[in-house]
C-alpha cells in the first residue's frame, strides 16, 4: 500500500546567470499500484520532480508525502538514505567496480534492515529472474549491454520491494527494437509487482503504452492530467495536444455551431464557456480526418490538392494543401492516391470539439529535432 | 567519446606527402629529444675517463658503495612520505570544495591555483625561514608564545623535506582529484544514497572505489616527482645530511674532479625506479579511462550538505592556504625587507627596499630574467606545437608507429631533469656541437622534459574533437595543412592556450636541469635565486623571489585574461 502525494512542489536551481525555474507549483497524486508518467519535452522539470520526490533535490516548497508520511515539506526533509524506495537511472549508474551480484545487493547490505546473507542471496536471485538476468551473478557490471544494464539497474532498484519506484528515462539509451520490448516487459512487470511508480519521459508513445496516468509537463507545470485515453483525444490545451501525438490546428473565430477556417465554418461541438466572436481552436489527429478522391457532399468536407502520399506499410500518411492551411490526415494503405491531385478531406462531426485558443501552434520540425536531444 | 576517438582513415590517402613527411619529421624530432640522451647517459655511464672500451666499473663503485643504500632508502621514504602526505591534502581539498556546500569554495578554488605558480625553489627557501630550527620564524613565535625551550619544528630533516615537497605538490593533487570527481557520473554516487546508503557508506562503498585508480595514478606521479626533485633535496637535504639521488648527482658533478661516472650510474638507477613507477603508472590510467564514466549533463552534482560540520571544513581550507600561500609568501616579504636577516619583532623598525634595489640593478637579473622569458615562451611555443602534431597523428591516424610516437612523447615523465642534464652533458661530450651552455641546450632539455604536458593537454582536447568536423574540412576540398590551420587549431585553442601557459610557468620554474646546464650568459631567474641562496646572500634572494611569484601572478593573470577573449568557446 503506497500514495504517493505532491502538493504545490517548487524548485529552483541557483546557476551563474541566476535562478532557474525547473518546477513551479507541481501537483499530483499516484494511487498504490499506479504506473504514474510525467510526460514533457527537455528541460520541462521532469527530472527535477523526480529527484525532489527522490530526495536528491531540496525542493523550496511544497510537501511531498508517501501514504501518512511527510518526506518533504512542513520543515521535515526526509534524506534520500532514509526513503523507502527504488530508482533507476537515465545512465543506469551501475557501479563499474562491482559484479552483478554485488551491484543489486547493494540496497540490502546498506540499508536499515540489514539482510543475512543467506536471504541476500535468494532475494537477489529472485529481482534477477525478474528481469532475465538469472545465471550473470559474476560478471563484472561493465561488461554487460545496454540491456543488460538497463534490467540490472531495475534489478537493483526492486531488490529491496521498496514502496515507491522511480525512473528517469530508462528507455532512452537503448535501440529502438530494444526499447520496444523493455517497454513491453516493463509493463508487465509493474501490472504484475504492482508497485506505486513514477517514470519520466518525452517519449508520448511510450508515455500512453505504460501508463495509468500521465501528466503533460511544460515549463515547469502540468498543463494537463488524465489516462492516457483522455490525454490523446481531449487534450485540453495546444500545447498537450501537439506534443501527444501528431495534429492539425485549426484556428479561428466561434461562430455558431463551430468556427470559422478554411475559408468557410467547420462545425464542431464547443465546451459551454466558449462563446460566438472569442478565439477558438480545433485539433484534428490524423487518424480521424478522413481523405477521398470524389467529394461525398458531407458536411465538414473540404476540397484541396494532395501534397504528400507516403506510404507507410500500415497507413498512408498525407499531407492536404487546403487552401494555405496543411492538413495531415492518415488513410488505408490501399487507398490510391496521387501526389498533386484533387481530393476531399471531411473532418467527421463526432471527432471535432474545439478549445479556447491559446496562442500555442505546432512546430513540427523544432519537436522532430527536439525529440533526438535527450 | 569511443566514435570520436576512432581515427580518421582520410588522413593518408588525402595527403600523399605531407601524410608520410611530417609524421617521420616527428618521430626523428622525438627520437632525438629521448632516446639519443638516453642511450648517451648509458653509453657514458659504462666508460671510464682515459679508458678504453665499456665497463661496469662505474656501476661496481657506485653500488658496492654502502652509502649508495642509504640514498636509496633515504630517496625512497621521502619520495612516498611526499606522495602520502601530498596526495591526502589535494583529495581531502578536491573533496571538500568540489563535494560539499563548504563556504566560499569559489574563491578558494582560484586561490588554490596560485600555488601551483609558485617555483618550488621559492617555496623551499619559505620554508627554511619558516621552521628552520635556529631561524624559523614559525619555531620562534612558538618558543615565544609557549614558552619553549628547543623549537618544535626543524625543516633540515628527513620529515622537513616530506613537509615542504609534499605541500609543493598538493596544489597538483588537488587539481588531479577535482578533474576525477567531475568526470566522474554523480548518479553512481545517487543511486548508493536512493539504495539506503548514508553519506559516509557511499564514500567508502562508491565514490572512493571509483576515484581508486586516480588515486593510486596520482600516488606514483607524486612518488616519481618526489624522486625527481632537485630543490628540496639540495637546499635542505644536504645541509641536514639527508642526501637522496638527486642531491648526490648534482654533488657528484660539483665535485672536483667531477665524477661523471657516478653521476652517470646514479642516474641510470633513478631511471630505473621511476621507469618502473611510470610504466605502472601507463597501467592504471588505462583502468581510470575504462572506470570514468562521463554523464550527460554538465550539471555540478550535488552537494554534500556539511550541517555544522560546514565550519571545521571552512577552517581546514583556510588553515591550508595560510600553510601554502599566505604564510610562505610573508616571510619571503619580510626577509626581503630586512637590512640583514635575524628573526625577531624588532627588525620591523628597520624594513628597507635596499634589497630591490640592489637585485633590480644588477646585470645578473636583467639578463637571468630575459633568459628566463626567452626559454620559456619558447619552450611553450615548441612543445605545444610539436605535441599538437605528435597528437593528432596518434589520435587521428591508423600509422603503424604511432603508438611508439605516443610512448617517447610521454616518456620523460619519468626522467629526472637532473638525469637530463646529466644525459645532455654526455651527449655534447660524444657530439661536439658547440650549444654547451647556450640557451639553446636549455631549449632542448625544457622541451624534452615538458613535452608529456603539451602531450596530455592536446590528445585530450583531439579526443573530444569529433574526427567528421576534419573529414568535412577535407570533403569541402581542404588539405591537411589548411584543415590543420583552419579547423584543428581553432577549435583546440582554449586547450592549447591552457597548456602553452602551463609550460610557460613550469619552464620558468625549472631548476634541475638547468643547474647543471647553465653557464655565465645563459644564466636563469630560478638557477640566480638557488646560486644566491647557497651563498648565503639571503635578503637578495627574498626580493628576488617575491619580485618572481608577483611577475608569475601577473603574467598568468593576464594571458588568461587576453586568450579568455580570443578563444574558441567550449571544446
Ligand atoms: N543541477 C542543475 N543546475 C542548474 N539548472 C538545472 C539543473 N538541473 C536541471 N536544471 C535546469 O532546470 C530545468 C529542468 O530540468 P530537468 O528537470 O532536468 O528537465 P527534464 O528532465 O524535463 O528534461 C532545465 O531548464 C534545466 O536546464
Ligand atoms: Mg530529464
Amino acid at each position: 500500500m503506497a500514495m504517493l502525494t505532491v502538493a504545490s512542489l517548487r524548485k529552483t536551481y541557483t546557476t551563474d546567470r541566476g535562478g532557474v525555474r525547473a518546477v513551479q507549483g507541481v501537483s499530483f497524486t499516484v494511487e498504490d499500484g499506479r504506473f504514474y508518467t510525467l510526460l514533457g519535452p527537455s528541460g520541462c522539470g521532469k527530472t527535477t520532480t523526480l529527484r525532489c520526490i527522490a530526495g536528491l533535490e531540496r525542493p523550496e516548497g511544497g510537501t511531498i508525502q508517501l501514504d501518512d508520511e511527510v518526506l518533504s515539506g512542513d520543515g521535515r526533509f526526509v534524506p534520500p538514505y532514509d526513503r523507502d524506495l527504488g530508482m533507476v537511472f537515465q545512465s543506469y549508474a551501475i557501479w563499474p567496480h562491482m559484479n552483478v551480484f554485488d551491484n543489486v545487493a547493494f540496497p540490502l547490505r546498506v540499508g536499515r534492515a540489514r539482510a543475512t546473507s543467506a536471504e541476500v542471496r535468494k532475494r537477489v536471485e529472485e529481482a534477477l529472474a525478474l528481469v532475465g538476468l538469472e545465471g550473470l551473478e559474476d560478471r563484472p557490471a561493465p561488461q554487460l549491454s545496454g540491456g543488460q544494464q538497463q534490467r540490472l539497474a531495475l534489478a537493483r532498484a526492486l531488490v529491496r520491494k521498496p514502496r515507491l519506484l522511480l525512473l528517469d528515462e530508462p528507455l532512452s539509451n537503448l535501440d529502438a527494437k530494444l526499447r520496444e520490448r523493455m517497454r513491453i516487459e516493463l509493463r508487465e512487470l509493474q501490472r504484475r509487482l504492482g508497485i506505486t511508480t513514477v517514470y519520466v519521459t518525452h517519449d508520448q508513445g511510450e508515455a500512453l503504452f505504460l501508463s495509468h496516468r500521465v501528466a503533460v509537463m511544460h515549463d515547469g507545470g502540468i498543463v494537463q492530467e488524465g489516462t492516457p485515453r483522455e490525454i490523446y483525444r481531449d487534450p485540453s490545451t495546444g500545447f498537450a495536444a501537439d506534443f501527444v501525438g501528431n495534429a492539425t490546428f485549426l484556428a479561428g473565430d466561434v461562430v455558431e455551431d463551430g468556427i470559422a477556417a478554411l475559408g468557410g465554418r467547420v462545425r464542431c461541438s464547443m465546451p459551454k464557456d466558449l462563446r460566438p466572436g472569442e478565439k477558438g481552436l480545433l485539433v484534428l489527429r490524423p487518424e480521424n480526418v478522413v481523405v477521398r478522391g470524389a467529394p461525398e457532399r458531407r458536411p465538414n468536407e473540404f476540397g484541396g490538392k494532395l501534397e504528400i502520399a507516403a506510404f507507410l506499410g500500415d497507413h498512408l500518411d498525407c499531407i492536404v494543401a487546403v487552401g494555405d492551411t496543411l492538413v495531415r490526415a492518415r488513410a488505408h494503405p490501399s487507398v490510391q492516391l496521387r501526389r498533386g491531385q484533387d481530393v476531399w478531406v471531411e473532418f467527421p462531426v463526432e471527432h471535432c470539439v474545439a478549445m479556447r485558443d491559446d496562442g500555442w501552434r505546432p512546430r513540427a520540425l523544432q519537436r522532430s529535432f527536439g525529440e533526438d536531444e535527450e | 567519446m569511443a566514435t570520436a576517438a576512432r581515427g580518421a582513415s582520410f588522413a593518408l590517402p588525402a595527403l600523399p606527402r605531407s601524410g608520410v613527411v611530417i609524421p617521420a619529421m616527428a618521430a626523428t624530432f622525438l627520437l632525438l629529444l629521448t632516446v639519443l640522451p638516453l642511450s648517451m647517459l648509458i653509453l657514458g655511464s659504462l666508460q671510464v675517463e682515459g679508458r678504453e672500451g665499456l665497463t661496469l666499473a662505474n656501476y661496481a663503485n657506485v653500488y658496492s658503495d654502502p652509502r649508495t643504500y642509504r640514498l636509496l632508502s633515504n630517496s625512497f621514504l621521502y619520495a612516498v612520505g611526499t606522495a602520502v602526505l601530498a596526495l591526502s591534502l589535494g583529495t581531502a581539498l578536491a573533496y571538500i570544495v568540489e563535494r560539499t556546500n563548504v563556504p566560499f569554495r569559489r574563491a578558494f578554488f582560484a586561490v588554490t591555483l596560485v600555488p601551483l605558480i609558485v617555483p618550488g625553489i621559492v617555496s623551499t627557501i619559505a620554508w627554511v625561514y619558516l621552521a628552520s630550527g635556529k631561524i624559523g620564524v614559525i619555531n620562534k613565535a612558538f618558543m615565544a608564545l609557549l614558552g619553549l625551550t628547543d623549537p618544535p619544528f626543524e625543516i633540515y630533516s628527513l620529515l622537513g623535506m616530506i613537509w615542504a615537497e609534499g605541500l609543493h605538490l598538493s596544489p597538483l593533487v588537488f587539481l588531479v582529484m577535482v578533474g576525477a570527481m567531475r568526470a566522474m557520473d554523480p548518479s553512481l554516487e545517487e543511486a548508493a544514497v536512493t539504495s539506503g546508503a548514508r553519506p559516509l557508506r557511499t564514500l567508502r562503498t562508491v565514490t572512493l572505489p571509483i576515484l581508486m585508480p586516480a588515486l593510486a595514478s596520482g600516488a606514483l606521479i607524486m612518488f616519481i616527482r618526489g624522486l625527481e626533485s632537485f630543490e628540496v633535496p639540495a637546499l635542505i637535504g644536504i645541509p641536514a645530511r639527508v642526501p637522496v639521488f638527486t642531491s648526490e648527482i648534482y654533488e657528484a658533478l660539483r665535485r672536483y674532479p667531477q665524477d661523471y661516472g657516478s653521476a652517470g650510474s646514479l642516474g641510470v638507477g633513478l631511471l630505473a625506479i621511476s621507469a618502473v613507477g611510470v610504466w605502472w603508472y601507463g597501467r592504471l590510467t588505462r583502468r581510470a579511462e575504462r572506470f570514468a564514466t562521463i554523464t550527460g549533463k554538465g550539471y555540478r552534482p550535488r552537494t554534500i550538505e556539511l550541517g555544522s560540520w560546514r565550519w571545521p571544513a571552512l577552517a581546514f581550507l583556510v588553515l591550508y592556504l595560510l600553510i601554502v600561500v599566505v604564510m610562505p609568501f610573508l616571510v619571503l616579504l619580510f626577509v626581503s625587507l630586512l637590512p640583514f636577516y635575524i628573526p625577531s619583532l624588532d627588525m620591523f623598525q628597520r624594513l628597507t627596499l635596499k634589497n630591490y634595489v640592489t637585485v633590480l640593478e644588477h646585470p645578473d637579473t636583467l639578463l637571468a630574467a630575459r633568459n628566463s622569458l626567452l626559454l620559456a615562451v619558447s619552450t611553450a611555443t615548441i612543445a605545444m606545437a610539436l605535441t599538437a602534431v605528435i597528437a593528432w597523428i596518434v589520435v587521428r591516424t591508423r600509422l603503424p608507429g604511432r603508438r611508439i610516437l605516443d610512448l617517447l612523447a610521454f616518456l620523460p615523465i619519468g626522467i629526472p631533469g637532473l638525469v637530463l642534464a646529466v644525459a645532455l652533458i654526455f651527449e655534447l661530450i660524444s657530439f661536439p656541437i658547440p650549444i654547451y651552455g647556450t640557451l639553446i641546450i636549455l631549449v632542448v632539455a625544457y622541451v624534452t622534459r615538458y613535452m608529456p604536458y603539451g602531450m596530455r593537454t592536446n590528445s585530450a582536447a583531439m579526443l573530444q574533437l569529433h574526427h567528421e568536423l576534419e573529414e568535412a574540412a577535407a570533403a569541402s576540398g581542404a588539405s591537411w595543412a589548411t584543415t590543420f590551420r583552419k579547423i584543428v587549431v581553432p577549435l583546440l585553442w582554449p586547450s592549447l592556450v591552457a597548456g602553452w601557459i602551463y609550460v610557460f610557468v613550469v619552464s620558468v620554474r625549472e631548476l634541475s636541469s638547468s643547474v647543471l646546464l647553465v653557464s655565465h650568459d645563459s644564466i636563469v631567474v630560478s638557477f640566480v635565486i638557488f646560486d644566491l641562496q647557497v651563498s648565503g646572500q639571503s635578503n637578495a634572494v627574498a626580493a628576488l623571489s617575491v619580485l618572481l611569484v608577483l611577475s608569475l601572478v601577473v603574467v598568468v593573470g593576464l594571458t588568461q585574461r587576453v586568450s579568455s577573449r580570443i578563444g574558441v568557446k567550449g571544446g
